[in-house]
């Protein structure tokens, strides 16, 4: 059909226009250049000699290309049509676009009136001094006990559910009156989310007859019948360094001595001289300037990730991870389809000049309570720092982004609110009914655990098989099922509790829980 | 492709109810939108575009010129054209839908009047329109030119004086200077989108205040 053939021209255009600016890019040109030297490349036919050239599977060049064009693929989303304006792709709902930006003013104001208050710049050049003394203890940052008692998060997950919760659709029925489609949870809005049958096709490699690192490779069951073929198939496919293949195979799991080389196949990440350069000078550019937005991140870290048993030993990591990722400008690229926008400032005197407008931070995205958790299970597979910081990037502007920002995506926190309490209302109507009547929305103890991907509730090894399955099914839709799934596995001790802050006791401690036979029996054993 | 847009009148939307409108409870379901062209003679529809605004399924009626002698009739070319796959939520509501002439049912030529029937069978939107309606022609073609007559009529070319021994063959020559034009011409029209990094303004990164606007 002639529209489907200019839709995949479209495509491809736009694919090739974003791989233009990337290291593969020179990385081609340099090795088209090179291989002119060689005889079987004539001039009348330069471009089919090359394209041979390249596709010779030693070189490995195709390889990579194809993985570039898969991680396109999977990130960026497909061209729009041209009458709609950018905001249109960042979020199609209009009463979305509204309620992320009074959100966004919010911040603004809280982080102004923190300025004002403490009477601290947002950014400031450091002194020479400064410079150099932070330049030594770069690597014991955790040693240094700043004053931070006056400093306070700019907002934490339960601000963020508040806001959630009074979002409202404009054109939608909100009357009163009860009718068959009244939302009996917190979320109002009528978004479109699958149900069990569809997500059995969605999660069809989590079925109950398909092997699972975290069910099949306990210590009962002999490694021969699934452990050992599924070792040596990530093998291959890491041999064949193909990122499609990798994704497909991670959806039952990963081993652990695998796990760092699939993650980094899959976001297509690899560390080449280029990238660590780039990390040094985001380096370079913490050293020289000092931001507000340092000093949250330090209380952040002190207050999250040092306090938790798995992750305290991170501490300087996360600092010299997260210190970085303010300074990096190319993260400024994902607002392009995040609801989300990145706040503006102006050099100091020139307020209204838009030559001196800028980004504050440099990276657009002002951390939150919590934030740093999205790291700390990282530090556990990557101990380089650079390869360390392009992982996290890579994994915050695929998914991490969305569970902050307001927005209609499938995978977006408003979604998977919904799809959790859509999902406990349906398959466990009394449990809920029994919650609601008790001022215990479900909703309310398990939004936490969405925001954070579930990171710092669960042990570390569980966390990181889930996350295993959010890169194999480039969605994040799996944590709300995994809520709903906690919530039916203590639906019995939740039915006796008679408050709130009872329910929250016996949901208190997901250390112990083993995540893939709990997704497995909500969604392939349970009777519906 | 190329195409024009159409001026066109969008009348007010008429709501289509059983009983009387005042006293029923329930919203209406369907509506009309009728497009006329009062100062475009008949043409030929290439593209209609617009917003969807919670409208679930589209219709689209068009009465056609005909010959002098027989009045004008109405025909259905577009037949409940789902906008959003699931009345009831939300996806699809607010895109951008594109249609063209080979999704209609019938000719598109000589157009005079269209008719748009929107159907929202769900009770719980407020109300459902479509927005930004555009209406597009065929762009006209290339415009035939008269060559010079040297051009379309060219010369036999005539036996090539004999080169002295050594030299290479000139087409072969001519091919490849061609080919390396044709290369440099791709390399200076592409530009690279790649970012520099910086995020201060000469060096300077003081700043007082986070701006609202």
């Amino acid at each position: 059909m002639l529209q489907e053939e200019s839709d995949l021209s479209l495509i491809i255009a736009q694919i090739v226009q974003k791989l233009k600016g990337s290291n593969l890019y020179s990385q081609l040109e340099r090795q088209a250049w090179a291989s002119l030297q060689r005889p079987e490349i004539k001039l009348e036919s330069l471009k089919e000699d090359i394209k041979e050239f390249f596709k010779i599977s030693e070189t490995g060049w195709e390889k990579k290309l194809q993985n570039a064009v898969y991680s396109e693929l999977s990130v960026f989303p497909l061209p729009s049509h041209p009458a709609a304006p950018p905001e249109h792709l960042k979020e199609p709902l209009v009463y979305m676009r509204k309620a992320q930006g009074s959100w966004e003013k919010r911040i603004l104001k809280s982080l102004n009136s923190m300025c004002t208050e403490l009477s601290i710049p947002l950014a400031r050049k450091r002194p020479v001094g400064e410079q150099k003394e932070l330049l030594n203890k770069w690597n014991e940052m955790g040693t240094d006990e700043p004053d931070l008692s006056l400093f306070r998060p700019v907002y934490a997950p339960k601000d963020f559910l508040e806001v959630l919760i009074n979002l409202r659709n404009p054109n939608y029925e909100n009357g009163d009156s009860l009718s068959f489609r009244t939302h009996l949870g917190l979320i109002q809005v009528p978004l479109k989310v699958k149900d069990i049958p569809e997500l059995k096709e969605c999660f069809v490699e989590l079925g109950l007859n398909i092997g699972q690192l975290g069910i099949d490779d306990s210590t009962q069951v002999p490694p021969e019948l699934f452990e050992n073929e599924h070792v040596r198939i990530g093998q291959k496919v890491l041999a064949e360094q193909d990122s499609a293949a990798a994704q497909q195979y991670i959806r039952q799991g990963s081993p652990t001595a695998l796990r760092a080389e699939l993650w980094a196949l899959i976001l297509n990440i690899s560390s080449q001289p280029e990238d660590v350069l780039y990390y040094e000078q985001l380096k370079t550019n913490v050293i020289q300037h000092d931001l507000l937005v340092d000093s949250l991140i330090y209380k952040d870290v002190k207050l999250t990730a040092s306090n938790d048993d798995y992750y305290f030993v991170f501490e300087d990591y996360l600092y010299q991870v997260l210190l970085c990722f303010s300074r990096d400008t190319s993260v400024l690229s994902h607002f392009a389809y995040n609801s989300a926008s990145p706040p503006k400032s102006y050099i100091r005197g020139k307020l209204g000049l838009e030559e001196y407008a800028v980004f504050y931070p440099p990276n657009g995205v002002i951390p939150f309570h919590g934030f740093s958790m999205y790291v700390a299970p990282l530090c556990f597979l990557y101990h380089e720092p650079s390869k360390l910081y392009q992982i996290f990037r890579e994994m915050y502007v695929r998914f991490f982004f969305r569970l902050h920002s307001i927005s209609s995506h499938p995978s977006g926190i408003v979604s998977l609110c919904l799809l959790f309490e859509t999902l406990l209302q349906t398959y466990l109507p009394q449990l809920f009914y029994h919650l609601r009547e008790i001022g215990a929305q479900p909703l309310r103890i398990s939004f936490k655990w969405m925001v954070r991907a579930f990171s710092g509730y669960l042990a570390t090894d569980q966390l990181l098989l889930l996350w295993d399955r959010i890169l194999g099914y480039n969605s994040l839709e799996i944590l709300a099922v995994l809520a709903a799934a906690v919530f039916a596995f203590r639906a019995v001790n939740l039915m006796e509790v008679t408050s709130l802050a009872a329910a929250e006791a016996v949901l208190a401690d997901l250390s112990t829980l083993k995540v893939m036979p709990l997704l497995q029996i909500f969604l392939f054993a349970t009777v519906t | 492709m190329s195409r024009i847009l159409v001026p066109c009148h969008v009348k007010g939307t008429v709501a289509l109810q059983v009983g009387d409108v005042r006293t029923s409870q329930g919203r209406p379901g369907v509506l009309v939108i009728d497009v006329t062209f009062p100062s475009v003679a008949p043409f030929e529809l290439q593209e209609i575009t617009f917003k969807n605004y919670y409208t679930a399924f589209l219709s689209i009626r068009v009465r056609q010129h005909t010959s002098a002698h027989t009045p004008a009739k109405w025909v259905t070319c577009l037949r409940d054209y789902c906008l959003m796959p699931d009345p009831h939520s939300e996806e699809g509501a607010q895109e951008y839908i594109s249609l063209f002439k080979h999704q209609m049912l019938c000719d598109m030529a000589r157009v005079l009047e269209l008719r748009l029937i929107l159907r929202q069978p769900s009770p719980l939107w407020l109300s459902f329109t479509v927005e930004e309606l555009q209406i597009y022609q065929q762009g006209p073609k290339s415009p035939s030119m008269t060559f010079p007559k040297w051009l379309s009529h060219p010369v036999p070319c005539e036996q090539p004086a004999l080169l002295c021994e050594g030299l290479p063959d000139p087409s072969r020559v001519s091919s490849e200077v061609q080919q390396m034009w044709a290369l440099t011409e791709m390399i200076r029209a592409s530009h690279t989108s790649a970012r520099i990094g910086r995020f201060d303004v000469d060096g300077c990164y003081d700043l007082n205040l986070l701006s609202y606007t």
